[in-house]
């Protein structure tokens, strides 16, 4: 694996377009709307809006009066009066709806400033920066159909393949270096693709707090956050997987927020239509990266939490609860399976030709790819002394039986030569099959073809080093409850410890043994233990190699069983194979067992320096997409230190206001049906959003991979949207406490407009970090950034 | 003592002062006989026969070694966790009188006749015996029958497996009973919430939960567990308080604040408070030393302190010094350089600057001495007075023995070639210059005018001509390089890493302007006078900090086991084998109390699902009183079994059966609990019906 590749976990959002529009329109004509917002809006102070329907308080206090005269002016007592211009300031605390035209128009300039922001400046600069050089070489796999291996699922760079196949980009460019210059390749369409995905995000997280909060403020907060965020228009304006994770993810949460909504008319076609949408961008989440599984894990909490409120539900009977468990199954389960599955074989199906990743999978796999030396293979059929071969193991994703000149270090076992299992092709695979007693030339041409059989002694003899694949009571370097394996002699020269019986599984003394088809278990004659593989990744002397043991405990696994693969024997005919033609899904299930090996080695190595998942929420420090010196195009990826900050000093007061409320809901406090609502969105919608930070946070703790500040990228999604739906909760608490509406209303709209502005005036100090800088670096007093290197971790 | 029931005094008649010259003096005592009996047999399964095997058994090898350092007083640092466990170990070696001369090399090897094997291994026995009047008490304050309690203790009581641990020198009695110990005392105090709160006992109690909970903590980590197992019933128990209209704010305060108080400060304090123990106890230098800085070291008695006992504080132009790499890994090593070049082209055929190698050397050396200097001048000697170097200040370093400058320039580093090679320059005359000057900055500074600190500063030298900073790779050299460590400049630092930091561990100032003067000074000792001293929480810190970060290699051993072996008992660990008569001693379950405590968790989960699904539909199975007995008898076995199981599937380190034993406890309690809810219960409906 190419060393800087970093895996990133992201999140994304789902089907955009069509879901923008509908949604609260159809809510707000629905019936139970009106009795809803006329619970939220009676309150003791403010305006106040009582619907028509809503029976009429006994006595009105003289504000609500006043409030009445505004809904009689407002025309409606659903959409009260216009207090303000709605997108910069709103309204008094106890704010109403805004007026029918404000939501279509907040979406539409949130969208608007959402792809300006994103595809601004988005040619620039044109050579590869940072992982580009693999998402977009692996984009150029797909359209020239050549097989590679990765750690991530196919869907990501399968899209961007597309994007780049439909806008031109005829796969040529070899994607080398971060650096290399583009020059007259087509790459715009790749990064237009990502780019689009990731101005989505922006709409979606609207949405999803608005939908939750229902408040307006809450969501331009939120969406303003997302919009000016250097970090997130840095990493949507690149050929990335995470803008794409990113918006399946947010596609997920707006559906499930969406469908959440729809729980009042369930089996009805927009409850159907949020709740497969879920599905869907389950799916496409899960087939982008494997920290999809946070999203679904999400969505399975809340399904869960659902499910047990319907069953409390006793007016519901068991065959409609039935009913909902199955739809929930259906549309949750087998749908994102299904499209899961279906992605691995599209995957399959297009990329069809022999490429760099061949060697991570079996032989029967390698036979099905164009130009493979096992497709359409012919090579000599049965075994014979003398035979060059290679031998592969047989468990998932096993390696090539290798070794190579160096040698075990001291105090691991026997200082004699390496023998490890090595996931390429090399020319170290090759080992020569010799009879244990007699070291006659058997290249010889003229001398007879002796065929191995079922039960024979053999000596494998390594091609390259003419060393003898030996074995001792020596303790195996990692699994120190098996021997090591070593190679040993000079020129083939060695002792008896270099014996094995050879033997293919159900199989009688005697028979001839068949490459690629012949199930082979090495013993070795001496200790009894069998030749086989750990899976276990070798330090650093052993080239991070896998592990290659003698076990003594003679369970039957693929580790210990092995086929012939490359079957060199001038002396043979040639006959065509068909090897077993493996099915789809021992297909898809090898392709995982490679992804999570590949996964589970990308540890960091010593004495590099990592980013820690604490580092994250802080913005400890970014990471360099291009450029170092001064003469360079810099862009650097760091979140809006001011947007970052406050959405971390967020979570702390969103956690001291949620135990306040709790403990005073707990112990009975009598609160207005005003603070009740504020209370609910506190609770529930932020709860929902603090559940999901969590689960695309805490887990990074516990990994052992190598971790980039990017993964943060999906938490700081969620800790947006917290921070939108705190802010307004707090405002508009604070508000409530002063009485005359108008003041209220002041200190509201005042605060509001001071987030905004404040993070408009980040984004104007730190943009140069997205869009590029030239010039001396921060440290000089000339440099844009001049000054605004707050932390010395941060390397502009 | 805390087991033996309850004594009643006739003390009640003692308020009246002479009151026994008119009644008697009646002393009646309660005594529950079966838990006494309980106890004696906890007692005689445990301590019987307990020096035999006269020969050191399994894991004894290993914390045997640290009682040894304590009974010498010599610093060690262990990771495999806190040191109040081996303190209490050592408490064993102290009264049988031990002096710590064992050689603790080998399983089997013989005890030699200075040993007292017997108290050594008392401590551990008799927190393993007291484990079963404790599983006694535990069902009894969940309100199981008499019945129901006796089957739990003679569960445990018969467990192979807690036997085996309980009988030799090993920690996880000693966790077991602090963790059984902390959930009856938190039961105790919640039995006695309802009538007398703030009452004495009520008092007693609630500290000892905090107090087990620490010592559980403080023995091992996983301590923690039970610990976060009971902040989490405490805090689930306060919610309910809080609901509770007729409590007043101010006591619920007082209710929360004695909590806090018990549960969470007094834990921390004593959990300081074992270290400062440690600390104290083991003030000389030992093995473990270069583990820790060098600030550290100078604070032990003996090693480093001897060395920089009164060394000059501030580093100043003229300072000759040894350079330690903060890091410490692979090993600690000291900034190096020798004669010897770097070849002209390495193995892969890539060229290098064939200048004088630098590198890191893991030994003490006269090589490793390098002197300050000032760019602007040409004296090698401390001036009068000494002129200090500061953070911000630009020097170069000058090799004692050959005198050439510290150099890196842009050529690929032999190993790294990403980085740049750092060499001595020597002068080819081929174009290309030397570049020697080196920015000095002191990261843990407290202002930007700090002067650079012997033995405290820790500092990264950051190249002017390129800033690349100069960072140990921690890989080797090979042969040319005599397997010393590569050291780099390293162009693209991203942010800090304890590898590009350096501090002054030898320092004195340099009084010779003449180069043969030099080196016999150079080799001459430091002597001087200065001592500095860590305070504790600094200690205490830097040692908390190296036991969660040092790792052991991730080797496999013979007998270690993965977590999933440990339900089904897939897996034993052979701890003793006499040489020639081969008897020996297994660490293995009693395969039926494993099975069927594995049914009863099963079994207990399938219940509670079914209840509470079906009480989801009002649909009342068992009474109401039955039901939260059966939860807290739940919540309390069944999860304490899965906080003490579960987090191993996370786990990456090497895994043993006995890393089970705390959660098989309390998988065993769970055993009589289902059990009489299935005879109180379900078999009388069935009965009756």
């Amino acid at each position: 694996m190419a060393p800087p590749s970093p895996p990133a976990p992201l999140p994304p959002a789902g089907r955009a377009r069509s879901q923008r529009r509908v949604p609260w329109r159809r809510r707000r004509s629905s019936p139970s709307r009106p009795a809803l917002r006329a619970r939220r809006l009676r309150a003791p102070h403010g305006r106040d809006c009582i619907p028509r329907r809503a029976p009429r308080p006994a006595a009105l206090r003289p504000s609500m009066r006043r409030a009445r005269r505004g809904a009689a002016r407002g025309g409606c007592p659903r959409m009260p009066p216009r207090q303000r211009e709605p997108r910069r300031g709103p309204g008094a605390p106890p704010r109403p709806a805004p007026p029918a035209a404000t939501r279509p128009a907040a979406l539409a300039l949130v969208t608007l400033l959402s792809f300006a922001s994103r595809f601004h400046r988005l040619r620039e600069p044109p050579h590869v920066c940072w992982d580009e050089t693999h998402f977009g070489k692996m984009g150029s796999y797909y359209i020239n159909r050549t097989f590679f291996f990765d750690v991530h699922p196919p869907l990501g760079k399968m899209l961007i393949g597309l994007a780049g196949y439909l806008s031109g980009y005829d796969g040529t460019f070899p994607f080398q270096k971060p650096g290399d210059r583009y020059e007259q390749h087509n790459y715009v369409g790749m990064r237009g693709f990502c780019a689009f995905l990731g101005s989505c995000l922006v709409p979606f997280a609207y949405l999803t707090v608005l939908e939750l909060s229902k408040s307006l403020p809450a969501a331009l907060l939120t969406a303003f956050i997302l919009i000016f965020d250097t970090g997130c228009i840095t990493l949507s304006q690149y050929i990335l997987l995470d803008p794409i994770l990113m918006f399946f993810l947010m596609g997920a949460v707006l559906s499930m927020v969406k469908c959440n909504s729809c729980a009042d008319r369930p089996f009805s076609a927009s409850w159907w239509f949020w709740l497969s949408l879920t599905g869907v961008s389950l799916a496409g989440a899960m087939g982008v990266k494997f920290v999809g599984l946070f999203v679904v894990l999400l969505v399975g909490l809340n399904t869960i939490y659902d499910l047990w409120d319907l069953l409390g539900n006793l007016s519901l009977s068991l065959v409609m609860f039935g009913k909902h468990l199955l739809a929930r199954v259906l549309c949750l389960i087998f749908l994102p399976l299904a499209l899961y599955t279906a992605m691995f074989a599209v995957h399959f199906a297009v990329l069809n030709r022999s490429g760099p990743g061949d060697g991570f999978f079996s032989s029967a796999f390698q036979s099905q790819l164009i130009g493979n030396n096992l497709h359409n293979v012919s090579v000599p059929e049965h075994l014979a002394y003398g035979s060059v071969v290679t031998m592969k193991n047989l468990r998932m994703a096993g390696g090539y039986l290798h070794s190579h000149w160096h040698l075990y270090p001291e105090g691991v076992g026997a200082r004699q030569q390496q023998v490890t299992a090595y996931l390429h092709k090399d020319l170290n695979n090759l080992w020569i099959i010799k009879k244990h007693d007699s070291d006659t030339d058997l290249s010889d041409p003229s001398s007879p073809v002796e065929f191995v059989r079922h039960g024979d002694i053999i000596r494998l003899e390594h091609k390259e080093t003419s060393r003898n694949l030996h074995s001792h009571q020596h303790e195996a370097p990692l699994t120190r409850k098996h021997f090591q394996v070593t190679g040993y002699g000079i020129n083939g020269t060695g002792d008896s410890n270099d014996f094995w019986r050879i033997e293919v599984v159900g199989r009688r003394t005697g028979q001839l043994i068949k490459v690629l088809r012949s199930q082979v278990r090495l013993t070795h004659v001496a200790t009894g233990c069998v030749l086989g593989s750990s899976g276990k990744t070798l330090p650093k002397w052993g080239w991070e190699q896998v592990e290659v043991t003698c076990t003594p405990y003679l369970k039957e696994t693929p580790n210990s069983l092995w086929n012939f693969e490359d079957h060199i024997n001038p002396k043979l005919p040639n006959i065509s194979l068909d090897v077993l033609k493996p099915s789809f899904a021992e297909i898809l299930l090898e392709s995982h067992m490679v992804m999570i090996r590949g996964n589970s080695g990308l540890k960091p190595k010593d004495n590099e320096v990592t980013s820690k998942p604490w580092h994250w929420p802080i913005n400890y420090q970014g990471l360099r997409f291009s450029g170092v010196n001064e003469t360079d195009y810099r862009v650097y990826l760091l979140g809006n230190p001011v947007i970052w900050w406050l959405n971390l000093v967020t979570i702390g007061l969103y956690l001291l206001i949620t135990v306040a409320t709790a403990v005073a809901l707990k112990r009975g406090v009598q609160l207005t049906s005003e603070l009740k609502e504020l209370s609910r969105v506190v609770l529930h919608a932020g709860g929902q959003i603090t559940l999901g930070w969590l689960l695309h946070y805490l887990p990074f703790f516990m990994m052992g991979r190598v971790l980039y500040f990017h993964h943060y990228f999906p938490a700081m999604l969620f800790s947006s949207m917290l921070t939108g739906i705190t802010w307004d909760a707090l405002l508009k608490f604070c508000a409530g406490f002063l009485s005359p509406s108008t003041t209220a209303r002041k200190v509201y709209g005042g605060g509001f407009l001071a987030l905004v502005l404040l993070i408009l005036y980040s984004f104007y100090l730190f943009h140069p970090l997205s869009y590029g800088m030239i010039g001396p670096m921060a440290s000089h007093p000339s440099s844009p950034m001049a000054g605004l290197r707050w932390m010395d971790s941060w390397e502009f | 003592e805390l087991k033996r029931g309850t004594g009643r005094g006739g003390g009640a008649a003692s308020d009246r002062m002479l009151g026994f010259l008119k009644e008697p003096v009646v002393v009646t005592a309660k005594i529950n006989v079966s838990l006494v009996a309980l106890t004696v047999m906890g007692l005689m399964s445990r301590l019987w026969r307990l020096c035999y095997p006269r020969a050191v058994v399994f894991d004894e090898v290993y914390y045997g070694q640290f009682v040894s350092l304590y009974m010498k007083r010599i610093f060690f640092v262990d990771d495999s966790g806190p040191p109040f466990g081996h303190m209490l170990l050592a408490l064993g070696g102290y009264l049988g009188g031990f002096d710590g001369n064992f050689l603790w090399n080998r399983i089997g090897a013989e005890y030699s006749i200075n040993v007292p094997v017997w108290t050594l291994r008392l401590l551990p026995a008799l927190a393993g015996a007291l484990c079963v009047p404790l599983a006694y008490q535990i069902l009894a304050e969940l309100h199981f029958s008499h019945c129901a309690a006796l089957g739990a203790a003679l569960l445990i009581l018969l467990e192979n497996s807690l036997i085996t641990q309980s009988r030799f020198m090993l920690l996880e009695s000693i966790l077991i009973f602090f963790i059984l110990l902390a959930v009856l005392s938190y039961l105790k105090f919640y039995n006695l919430q309802k009538h007398s709160s703030f009452s004495g006992s009520w008092w007693f109690w609630l500290l000892l939960t905090g107090v087990a909970c620490s010592c559980a903590v403080g023995v091992k980590y996983m301590g923690l567990f039970t610990y976060m197992l009971l902040l989490a019933t405490a805090g689930l128990h306060f919610w309910h308080m809080i609901g509770d209209q007729n409590l007043s704010n101010v006591s619920l305060l007082c209710h929360f604040l004695a909590r806090a108080l018990a549960l969470i400060i007094i834990p921390m304090g004593l959990y300081l408070s074992f270290f400062y123990v440690h600390l104290a106890l083991l003030y000389r230098s030992g093995p473990h030393d270069q583990i820790m800085t060098s600030a550290f070291q100078a604070s032990l008695e003996g090693g480093l302190a001897r060395i920089t006992q009164g060394q000059p504080l501030e580093v100043a132009y003229g300072s000759q010094i040894t350079l330690r790499n903060v890091l410490g890994k692979p090993m600690q090593c000291w900034l190096h350089s020798h004669t010897n070049t770097y070849p002209i082209r390495y193995e892969n055929g890539r060229g290098s600057s064939h200048q004088q190698q630098v590198t890191c050397y893991p030994f003490k050396d006269v090589n490793n001495w390098w002197i300050v200097k000032d760019p602007g001048m040409q004296q090698l000697v401390v001036s009068n007075p000494p002129r200090p170097v500061r953070h911000g200040h630009i020097v170069q370093l000058v090799h004692g023995i050959t005198t050439r400058y510290l150099n890196t320039h842009d050529v690929a580093a032999p190993l790294s070639p990403h980085s740049q090679e750092v060499s001595c320059y020597i002068d080819y005359n081929i174009s290309m210059p030397a570049q020697n000057l080196w920015r000095v900055e002191i990261v843990n500074r407290e202002s930007d005018t700090d002067v650079w600190k012997t033995i405290l500063s820790e500092v990264r030298f950051v190249h002017v001509n390129t800033s690349a900073v100069l960072k140990l790779s921690g890989a080797s050299l090979p042969e040319w390089g005599y397997r010393q460590l590569e050291v780099v400049g390293e162009k693209l630092s991203k942010g800090y890493h304890q590898s590009m930091l350096w501090n002054v561990e030898e320092h004195r100032y340099g009084k010779s302007q003449e180069q043969k003067e030099r080196e016999v000074e150079l080799h001459s000792p430091t002597q001087m006078d200065i001592s500095k001293n860590l305070s504790f929480m600094a200690k205490f810190t830097e040692l908390q900090w190296k036991i969660l970060t040092l790792k052991n290699e991730d080797t496999e051993h013979k007998y270690s086991s993965s977590a999933l072996d440990w339900i089904t008992m897939d897996t034993n660990i052979a701890y003793w084998l006499h040489p020639t008569s081969g008897a020996q001693i297994h660490l293995l379950g009693n395969v039926a109390t494993w099975a069927s405590a594995n049914a009863a968790a099963l079994l207990y989960l399938c219940l509670s699902l079914w209840y509470l699904l079906r009480r989801r539909r009002r649909i009342y199975d068992i009474p109401e009183d039955a039901w939260q007995l059966w939860m807290a008898a739940g919540g309390i076995c069944g999860g304490g079994w899965a906080v003490n199981y579960l987090p191993f599937f996370l786990m990456e380190k090497t895994l043993f059966l006995y890393h089970y034993l705390p959660a098989v406890t309390f998988q065993i309690l769970l055993i009589p609990v289902v059990l009489q809810h299935l005879s109180d219960h379900l078999c009388r409906e069935l009965w009756a019906g």
